[in-house]
């Protein structure tokens, strides 16, 4: 009997230990509250879009009545779906709830991390090229590294913000009530909004991003597509938009983003890659200067990532302001102080601490990551889930930001390639790394000019945490040093440049209708 | 004696780093009252890998090797109760790029290995074992770092099965083992997998681990082939030209001969020895290992042979 209790007890105790060492891991924004901005911005209309050269440029037909045959159609169709939902609908309703932006920021995050990988080299040591055309054959395009995903970020979060713009303008020019102010039986599983509910801001914002997305990403657009299904349907089942709210949305959104794809065939990037007789160039030009160029470190050689990044068009800047944001050059490869900085990341690299690693692999974001424009919105966007913006709100927020990271892209870029010089351990062999040598010359960092450019918006738009992005930035710009990929004057310079680019932003976010 | 679900990709795996002797791998007893002790070296290498399922090298990394200095103990608390506990400093390099290896002091584990003799006659002998065993981190290394960390950062609990037949001084032992292991928590606010993960923290697949060993067991020497096949229970493919990462699908195959030889003219003291190659594998190093350890035998109670 004494035996037989404890057995039991011993079988108790597996089974309580493999409940409390359960794995399942609860993501940080799987379980953010619904969306309930504590101002609507109703005049969201009135705000200065990026492209759009008027709210209305768009023309968005008026709605039916809402007493009419086709509309109690639509509410009732809305009841039957709420009538039978699954608990995966229930979790959808939920899921989308958190807000449009927030979600479509996470989706394209992913995809940037899904895509963000160097082309594998062919038999004979040269590099495929992805190719938009035949995004599915290898090598998949994109290959979304940190400049692509930057222009990325900036055109999905400012064609979202251009549609919510218009989106707004019809809602108070037709001010067509939401479905549960018509029908006061509509059941609403989220906060109900006073807002006009045509056209739908979650179709807008659906409709814009899915539709830039599939051009970006053209290798996942039946995965995009989904996601645009499952959100505009999670918007009627939770008893807040009918199916007109909805295709209105859609057809707005996707306009919109018309609009920027049409920009974005004409912004250059497609040319950023150049050709050999252009990386040939560059070395040849900075040899002239008596300046040892910039090599591949890979094996075989990889051709330097997007060597004409530089020359493509901002959003908000034009090429004589971003001309004028490039720095001074970095100290020459010949001098004492070079040598002196070389030196400064050998002791660095030979004896790192701890906390120093930690640093290099938080900021690292290469390989297989959203990239550090991705980094800088996923702690943009999760800051924000508690300051309970608007939609036109977030995407207003998210579109400075990413429009600045973009610039910082660009400018950052020019100057690599306009001085093109070497990584540390091109300088001295014995440099062995913390972290993945990124494929592009030193001067100036990307990371930093990214983060000083993210820090300094971010800042602007939420003061009580300027202090908390500044030193981030401070610390990502650092880990570069720590990682052994970078000089002082790589970071140092790149972070002031990113704090000049910041400060455009600033001056935009200034005038743009909604402070 | 020695530490067993060290990452294929930094290690070599187990059996191969296991030499001989009174380990959670074989049917080895130590006699009650009976301790051993010692230092084993272990040498391993690569240089070509699984991508997935895909076969390649990697010209920016080369050779891929992991050295591993580890201190074991096994105690006999009775002839059928034994408790072992180990734990290894590990270096590893790439002979190629730029990538910096690392070092440092990885896992402590402890297992307790209890066996039942159910059927003994003339020159047959069956036995039977239950093992169970937890491992740690000792230290707070970098574990997401593969290939190159020391280690995977995991809390490991495992249980196993094991049989033991004995004709003569031939025998085979097989074994099953469930390794059940914890989250890791890596430096990264966010990851890849199969979708974007907002969190910091890693879930990990558990594994499966089988083993089978046969060959002579003397009075002096013991000498054995070993095959060991690691079966991780989920995870995902590394995908095109990407990173491994921790809670990669990691299996391997691995072939291998194992040694110990306690010395006539001093029992007391045994080298053992052992070598291990992957012969397949899936999101590991194609990993040949080379381990050589010398381990002294303390009596404390009735001295008896070596290899009961």
């Amino acid at each position: 009997m004494k035996k037989l209790f404890f057995y039991l007890s011993a079988i108790a105790a597996v089974f309580a230990f493999g409940y409390s060492c359960s794995k399942n891991v609860e993501y940080r924004t799987q379980n953010a509250p619904a969306l309930q901005p504590s101002k609507n911005d109703e005049n969201a209309g009135n705000w200065k879009p990026v492209l759009l050269t008027a709210p209305d440029e768009f023309a968005v037909p008026a709605p039916g009545a809402t007493g009419t045959p086709d509309y109690i159609a639509q509410i009732n169709e809305m009841k039957s779906w709420q009538q039978n939902m699954s608990k995966a609908d229930q979790q959808s309703v939920k899921y989308w709830s958190a807000g449009a932006v927030l979600r479509w920021n996470e989706i394209l995050r992913e995809l940037v991390a899904k895509f963000n990988l160097p082309p594998y080299q062919n038999p004979d040591g040269t590099y495929p090229v992805p190719n938009a055309a035949n995004p599915l054959a290898y090598p998949y395009f994109p290959f979304a590294n940190p400049p692509y995903a930057a222009r990325a970020y900036a055109y999905v979060s400012a064609a979202q913000y251009d549609a919510l713009i218009a989106a707004f303008h019809y809602k108070k020019l037709y001010n067509r009530k939401a479905p549960y102010a018509v029908d006061s039986s509509v059941k609403t599983l989220v906060p109900r909004s006073d807002l006009s509910s045509y056209p739908s801001e979650d179709a807008v914002v659906a409709g814009a991003a899915s539709e830039m997305m599939k051009l970006l990403f053209p290798g996942s657009q039946d995965y995009i597509n989904k996601k645009m299904e499952e959100h505009v349907h999670a918007r009627m089942m939770a008893g807040v938009n009918v199916r007109s709210d909805i295709d209105a949305g859609l057809a707005l959104g996707r306009a919109v983003a018309q609009k920027f794809i049409a920009r974005g065939r004409t912004d250059r990037a497609g040319a950023a890659g150049g050709n050999a007789a252009m990386w040939k160039q560059l070395e040849d030009d900075c040899i002239a200067r008596g300046e040892t160029p910039w090599y591949s470190l890979e094996t075989p050689k990889r051709p330097p990532m997007l060597p004409a990044f530089g020359k493509v068009k901002s959003l908000l800047l034009d090429s004589m302001t971003l001309i004028s944001l490039r720095p001074g050059p970095p100290p020459s490869t010949n001098s004492e102080l070079m040598g002196k900085e070389i030196k400064e990341i050998y002791d660095i690299v030979t004896k790192p601490t701890r906390e120093q690693i930690a640093i290099v692999h938080h900021w690292a974001d290469g390989v297989g990551t959203s990239t550090p424009p991705g980094h800088w919105n996923e702690i943009a966007a999760e800051d924000w889930i508690k300051e309970k913006y608007s939609e036109p709100r977030w995407a207003r927020n998210m579109a400075l930001l990413n429009i600045a990271m973009m610039d910082a892209a660009i400018v950052c870029w020019d100057t690599k390639y306009f001085y093109f010089n070497p990584r540390p351990s091109q300088m001295d062999k014995n440099i062995k790394t913390a972290t993945g040598v990124p494929n592009f010359p030193a001067y100036i960092s990307g990371h930093s000019t990214f983060s000083g450019a993210a820090a300094t918006i971010l800042g602007h738009i939420l003061p009580s945490r300027a202090n908390a992005y500044d030193a981030m930035a401070t610390e990502a710009s650092l880990s570069r040093m720590y990682g052994g990929i970078h000089y002082r004057s790589d970071c140092e310079k790149g972070l002031e440049v990113g704090i000049n680019i910041g400060a455009k932003a600033v001056d935009r976010a200034k005038i743009d209708g909604a402070e | 004696m020695i530490k067993k679900y060290i990452p294929f990709f930094v290690l070599a795996l187990s059996c191969c780093y296991n030499a001989s002797g009174q380990t959670e791998m074989d049917a080895i007893m130590m006699n009650k009252k009976q301790m051993c002790i010692g230092p084993m070296y272990t040498y391993s290498s690569w240089d070509h890998y699984w991508e997935g399922k895909y076969k390649r090298n990697n010209q920016n990394l080369g050779k891929v090797s992991t050295q591993s200095f580890l201190l074991g103990a096994n105690y006999g608390i009775t002839d059928n109760l034994n408790v072992m506990v180990m734990a290894p400093y590990v270096w590893t390099k790439a002979s190629a790029g730029t990538l910096r290896g690392m070092e440092g002091i990885q896992d402590i584990s402890a297992f307790v290995k209890y066996r039942y003799i159910p059927f003994k006659k003339g020159n047959h002998k069956v036995s039977v074992f239950a093992l169970g065993g937890v491992s740690a981190p000792l230290t707070d290394y970098v574990a997401d770092f593969l290939p190159l960390s020391i280690g995977m950062g995991t809390t490991n609990v495992t249980g196993k099965l094991m049989a033991d037949y004995q004709w003569k001084k031939i025998t085979v032992t097989a074994s099953a083992a469930y390794i059940w292991r914890s989250n890791v928590d890596i430096d990264r606010s966010s990851y890849y997998d199969t979708q974007l993960r907002l969190t910091n923290e890693v879930k990990m697949p558990d594994q499966m681990q089988y083993h089978i060993r046969a060959g002579y067991r003397g009075k002096y020497l013991l000498a054995e082939a070993v095959f060991t096949r690691m079966v991780t229970m989920g995870g995902n493919d590394i995908t095109k030209n990407n990173m491994p990462s921790l809670n990669n699908r990691m299996n391997a195959s691995i072939i291998g001969g194992q040694f110990k030889y306690h010395m006539p003219f001093h029992p007391n003291l045994a080298l053992t020895g052992g070598v291990g190659y992957t012969v397949d594998g899936r999101n590991v190093g194609q990993t040949l290992s080379i381990s050589g350890g010398i381990f002294y035998f303390f009596y404390f109670g009735k001295r008896q042979t070596p290899n009961s």
